[in-house]
């Protein structure tokens, strides 16, 4: 069975009270998601004016990600579908207005109020027919317009998903083109399975240099390395093991992997996210032989 | 819910086209003292309906702000007006109550603060 809570139960069922405790009070799932709401709020790039602004949080939970809006400065709603979530939220104390509602039901503000949008992990529930009302297409088109109609000119949405397959993935980023946004997706991480993160970057309004989308984390080596590997492929010699020695005799006579082999997988590594020490003149280097 | 969340929020019932402002029932409200923020203050105004704005704020038992929005100049110099302004954006919550949808009459039920806008599958 798949671990993804998407495919277990809709969101106001799985988050139930159990769940909502167990994921406030596990200090690795605060600190993914203080990262990851660090992130969106640094890819919404809001002047820095020290004015604060009036910010959306959808799919708050238990205000884990409003934590840091507040940290910032910033006033925010949050909403949820989840009524054990935000009572976990209302024991914190959170700064911000809490609501009960399901995005897919269209978010009910005035229009033209709202500075920016942020969202962590909470958009790809919308791609589920939980019920037999539900159909995702209508109710992302539905979370999308009620979106975009809420947002003062100018405004951003950074919106964390974790798009279980590509299809799910295209379906969302159309519906949110189709609503008139523009912008696109930033990737953290491209090359790790773990640390990957994907971040819709939305702008209300025409396309312009403002709505140009930033760069992902861990994704500026790509270029480069797809020119090592065809490199590699060029400087590769076929090699001939004599089949007819002994298996001991073969062994001995292969060398180490070899400075290069290390640096290459070093690289691997650091595309991944991973922390890798330096590469320096001691790297891969023989040890003595009275170690 | 603070009185700014109740200025943003509109009625989105199927059907409705004027789901603002939401009728406020109240049963409950609680104080919450917040620092002042002149800045904030100064850039949510424009975008507060000020009609909905001080009538919410007479029905929970705040009167001392005016009917007619004022200039926005006041808000450069006015200490006192900005004061009163901030008390009744930031720190007044309504604990226990209702929202009523000004078209339908659909009540929206607020407990512990938080407005349940959840709607039903005919209403969407």
């Amino acid at each position: 069975m798949s671990n993804r809570p998407e495919l277990q139960a809709p969101p106001e069922i799985f988050y139930d009270d159990a769940e909502a405790r167990k994921y406030t009070s596990s200090s690795r799932i605060a600190e993914i998601q203080t990262k990851l709401s660090e992130r969106a709020l640094e890819l919404l790039a809001l002047p820095d004016d020290g004015v604060p602004r009036l910010l959306l949080d959808i799919g708050c939970g238990s205000g884990l990600s409003g934590e840091t809006i507040t940290e910032n400065g910033h006033q925010w709603i949050g909403l949820d579908i989840s009524h054990s979530m935000l009572n976990v939220a209302l024991e914190k104390e959170v700064e911000g207005d809490l609501l009960l509602g399901d995005m897919g039901q269209g978010l009910g503000l005035r229009p033209g109020v709202i500075d920016g949008a942020i969202s962590i992990s909470a958009v790809q529930w919308l791609c589920n027919a939980d019920k037999s009302s539900h159909e995702p297409r209508l109710r992302l088109k539905a979370f999308f317009g009620s979106l975009y109609r809420c947002f003062a000119r100018g405004a951003r949405a950074v919106l964390q998903v974790y798009p279980e397959n590509l299809a799910q993935h295209e379906l969302i980023l159309s519906y949110a083109m189709r609503a008139g946004f523009a912008g696109g997706v930033v990737v953290d991480y491209p090359h790790s399975t773990k640390r990957r993160k994907e971040y819709l970057v939305l702008t209300c309004g025409p396309p312009s240099l403002s709505t140009a989308v930033p760069c992902g984390k861990g994704e500026d080596g790509e270029s480069c390395s797809d020119d090592d590997s065809s490199g590699d492929e060029e400087n590769q010699t076929v090699s001939i093991s004599d089949r007819h020695r002994p298996r001991k005799k073969q062994k001995i006579n292969k060398k180490g992997k070899g400075r290069e082999w290390v640096l290459k997988k070093k690289e691997q590594m650091r595309r991944k996210g991973n922390v890798v020490p330096p590469d320096t003149k001691y790297t891969a280097r023989k040890r003595k032989a009275r170690f | 819910m603070r009185l700014l969340t109740h200025n943003m929020l509109s009625s989105n019932i199927k059907g409705v086209t004027n789901g603002f402002p939401l009728r406020i029932e109240v049963e409950k409200v609680v104080e919450k003292e917040v620092e002042i923020n002149h800045d904030f203050l100064r850039n949510i105004f424009p975008k507060i309906d000020w009609k909905a704005f001080s009538d919410a704020s007479r029905i929970m038992g705040y009167v001392e702000l005016p009917e007619e929005a004022p200039e926005p100049s006041v808000l450069e110099s006015d200490l006192e007006f900005l004061r009163k302004f901030h008390h009744a954006l930031l720190e007044l919550h309504l604990e226990e109550g209702a929202l009523v949808c000004p078209e339908t009459g659909r009540k929206f039920p607020v407990n512990k603060g938080i407005p349940n806008m959840l709607l039903h599958e005919d209403e969407v």
